[in-house]
């Protein structure tokens, strides 16, 4: 490592830490984009097979060059774009969905050194960043001067907008008990307590004291994705597909890369915040970034789940559970856990 | 006491879990795809396919232009032009079905007196332009005499019912 430091500074000199983070960005982006290809595929696949089907499995073994196929297509066709739109928005638009998505890696981390930028507030910025990427979906709608995105794009705001709060109170409980909006030290913050002791560190983890905000985060993390049952924005079968239907070719593209990036965000931030990020779940175990995998796979293997069982939320009912049922669950517990932090009882010290 | 029964069991997502016990059943069950090029569903022998019109055993063809499947044609699919014939008999001069038309009810099979219009268990045939799909009377002749043994066949499986 250090050989390469001293190689790097060599060669561009004084914007050598540039060229190096613009490296790590790289290392962090390519596997995720790939990591996005195969999701694509893995959700086929899971639904097909939960719909006693098998799914692609034409295009290569198990159809594993599928991925591939579908990309090479929306790379090659046309981007058109409607004659009565704002051209410089609809084309912002998708840009804009996907560089909050990519954004928001900068800050996770993938064992307590593998981390691109290890700052003290990622939590917050997490939030922030992803708060973001709502402008991608207004602004599509909004430019395509049409109503079914214009109607997709109202109703994702403002079920964002819903969901960001019992999101943020849930964030806010994990907060109290790691006490650190770091999310190396929210990590670590859940390897102490008595079972973590006796080697059984996975009843130590989040999950099981917060129990109940950890459900509402899974739920609210799955209408902020816009996925089914959530997915009113796009509502196939009321406003046909929502904010990017008048989209084609890579720009559609890009809002698909961003959906399913968030997809793999929000399954990391799961594992990072409830479920011990790197953390092995039993003593005898290493820790290690392949633990971060299987639970960000486990979250996602969820998240196809919903997808092949839930019907879509009316539109009433899914604000109604947003704010008449999350947020108050979220308040009552954000009470529960101060007074158990305060009581004699605390697991947290 | 129901009501408080009822919020227990929404706020324990009892239902969304039986839902997704349903699905996770279905996830490792046996998948009934049949793959189609390679698998094939099996076939009735009433199947409704390609048409053919038949020839009587002895070579000659069974039509005698009644235009009896002409008249039931519910997608006037059909058209039917005759003539007699130098030695007295009547005879289709021209036979044509649109298949573009057809919509593949059969009528014309039921209403035919001899049998002549048939429609056999072909269905794996397409046109690359709109005209291919338009069977001539030599066509038609032409695919009951490739497909005669299987039609016979499936004639006599359902002349019980008729």
């Amino acid at each position: 490592m250090d050989a390469l430091m001293i190689f790097g500074q060599g060669i561009f000199g004084g914007i050598w830490p540039a060229v190096w983070t613009l490296i790590k960005i790289v290392l962090i982006v390519a596997p995720l984009m790939l990591g996005v290809a195969y999701l694509t595929l893995a959700e086929r696949k899971v639904i097909g097979f939960m719909q006693v089907r098998i799914g692609p499995n034409r295009v290569g073994p198990w159809g594993l060059i599928q991925p591939i196929a579908d990309g090479l297509k929306l790379l090659l066709k046309e981007i058109i774009v409607p004659s009565k739109s704002s051209k410089g928005i609809f084309l912002i638009a998708p840009m804009l969905a996907i560089a909050p998505a990519l954004a928001a890696w900068a800050v996770i981390p993938f064992t307590d050194t593998l981390v691109l930028a290890n700052i003290d507030a990622s939590l917050l910025y997490i939030m922030a960043i992803t708060s973001i990427g709502v402008y991608g979906v207004i602004l599509s709608g909004w430019a395509s001067n049409s109503k079914y995105a214009f109607l997709g794009a109202m109703r994702s705001a403002a079920q964002m907008v819903s969901y960001e709060i019992a999101m943020g109170f849930s964030l806010i409980c994990v907060l109290m008990v790691s006490n650190s909006l770091n999310l190396i030290d929210i990590v670590n913050a859940q390897d102490q307590g008595r079972f973590a002791s006796w080697g059984l560190s996975f009843l130590s983890w989040n999950w099981i004291p917060l129990f109940p905000m950890f459900i509402v985060y899974l739920i609210s993390g799955t209408a902020e994705l816009n996925r089914a049952p959530f997915d009113v924005a796009e509502g196939e079968s009321e406003i046909v597909a929502g904010f990017h239907i008048e989209y084609s070719g890579m720009a559609f593209a890009l809002f698909f890369l961003a959906e399913y990036a968030n997809m793999i965000l929000v399954a990391a931030l799961t594992s990072i915040m409830f479920m011990g990020g790197w953390l092995s779940p039993v003593g005898f175990l290493p820790d290690g970034i392949l633990w971060l995998f299987a639970k960000m796979s486990f979250v996602l293997f969820l998240f196809l789940w919903f997808r092949a069982t839930f019907p879509r939320y009316r539109y009433d009912q899914l604000m109604r559970l947003g704010w008449k049922v999350f947020v108050p669950i979220c308040l009552v517990w954000l009470v529960v856990v101060g007074v158990w932090m305060m009581s004699p009882l605390t697991i947290w010290k | 006491m129901g009501s408080m029964k009822e919020i227990f069991n929404s706020l324990l997502l009892k239902e969304l879990l039986k839902g997704m016990s349903v699905t996770g059943k279905y996830f490792f069950a046996r998948k009934i795809t049949v793959q189609y090029p390679e698998e094939k569903t099996p076939q009735s022998s009433r199947f409704r396919g390609l048409h053919a019109l038949r020839r009587y055993p002895n070579g000659e063809e069974r039509c005698i232009a009644c235009k009896l499947c002409e008249a039931i044609c519910p997608a006037m699919a059909i058209t039917i032009e005759a003539e007699p014939r130098d030695d007295g008999s009547r005879r289709t001069t021209r036979y044509d079905i649109d298949l573009t038309k057809c919509i593949f009810c059969g009528f014309c099979e039921e209403a035919c007196p001899v049998d002549a219009v048939v429609e056999t268990r072909v269905f794996e045939y397409h046109g690359e332009k709109r005209g291919d799909l338009y069977y001539t009377k030599q066509m038609l002749l032409a695919n009951g005499d490739r497909y005669e043994d299987q039609i016979a066949q499936d004639r006599q499986l359902d002349a019980p019912y008729r």
